[in-house]
């Protein structure tokens, strides 16, 4: 399961989602608001998507993690709109029957997700001036 | 033809408007861009961006059709 998300993310729920009987390890990463980057102060970001384009991408990293690793269940959410900070950006988790396919999995489709999924991130920093990051390569 | 273009992120503050109905002579996805690109000052080069067409990524000589849903997409930053 992949979705971009305007309202909080609902973690809790989310985890849920990845009970299995066969499950006996759940990776969860939470991706949440930093107060700094690059040596400017932030206060908050704000996030953009091309929705229709993200689900359908979100969708395809899903399947090729079920397929790459040996897990039960995937989830992963994408927030849009204004977050302050200590917000919950982006959430994936995944269970699996062992934990190094778990983290794994979790890895790859965070990974996946940062580098190809069409959403922008403009941060807003403390001095008052805001900007769309347009990193060169692979985010960090 | 007609095009339907999405713009987002700084290329959508640097057009100031989220979408606009285009008509123009371009009949690939290189040439529409360039056109774009000379009016709203888009500073990206082309290899900095990708394209979707009608929500699915292709490439910069994907042949145009009338009324299609045209996005560039600058370099992401989600997470």
């Amino acid at each position: 399961m992949f979705a971009i998300s305007e309202a909080p993310i609902d973690v809790v729920r989310l985890q849920h989602g990845l009970d299995a009987d066969g499950a006996g390890a759940v990776v969860c990463f939470e991706g949440r608001v930093r107060n700094y980057n690059e040596g400017r102060a932030v206060n908050g970001l704000s996030y953009q998507a091309y929705v229709e384009l993200a689900e359908v991408e979100g969708r395809r990293i899903v399947e090729e993690a079920h397929s790459r690793f040996e897990v039960e269940r995937i989830s992963c959410v994408h927030r849009v709109g204004d977050l302050a900070l200590g917000d919950v950006a982006v959430w994936a988790g995944v269970s699996a029957g062992h934990r190094a396919a778990a983290f794994e999995a979790c890895r790859y489709v965070i990974d996946e997700v940062k580098a190809r999924v069409p959403i922008w991130k403009r941060e807003h920093y403390v001095e008052g001036v805001s900007e769309w990051l347009h990193p060169d390569s692979a985010p960090k | 033809m007609n095009y339907r273009l999405l713009y987002f992120a700084s290329l959508c503050d640097a057009a100031g408007r989220a979408e606009e109905q285009v008509t123009s002579d371009a009949r690939d996805a290189r040439a529409l861009y360039a056109e774009l690109a000379a009016r709203h000052g888009f500073t990206f080069t082309p290899d900095r961006l990708r394209v979707a067409v009608n929500g699915a990524f292709t490439d910069w000589n994907h042949r145009l059709a009338d009324n299609d849903e045209v996005v560039f997409l600058p370099p992401v930053s989600g997470g």
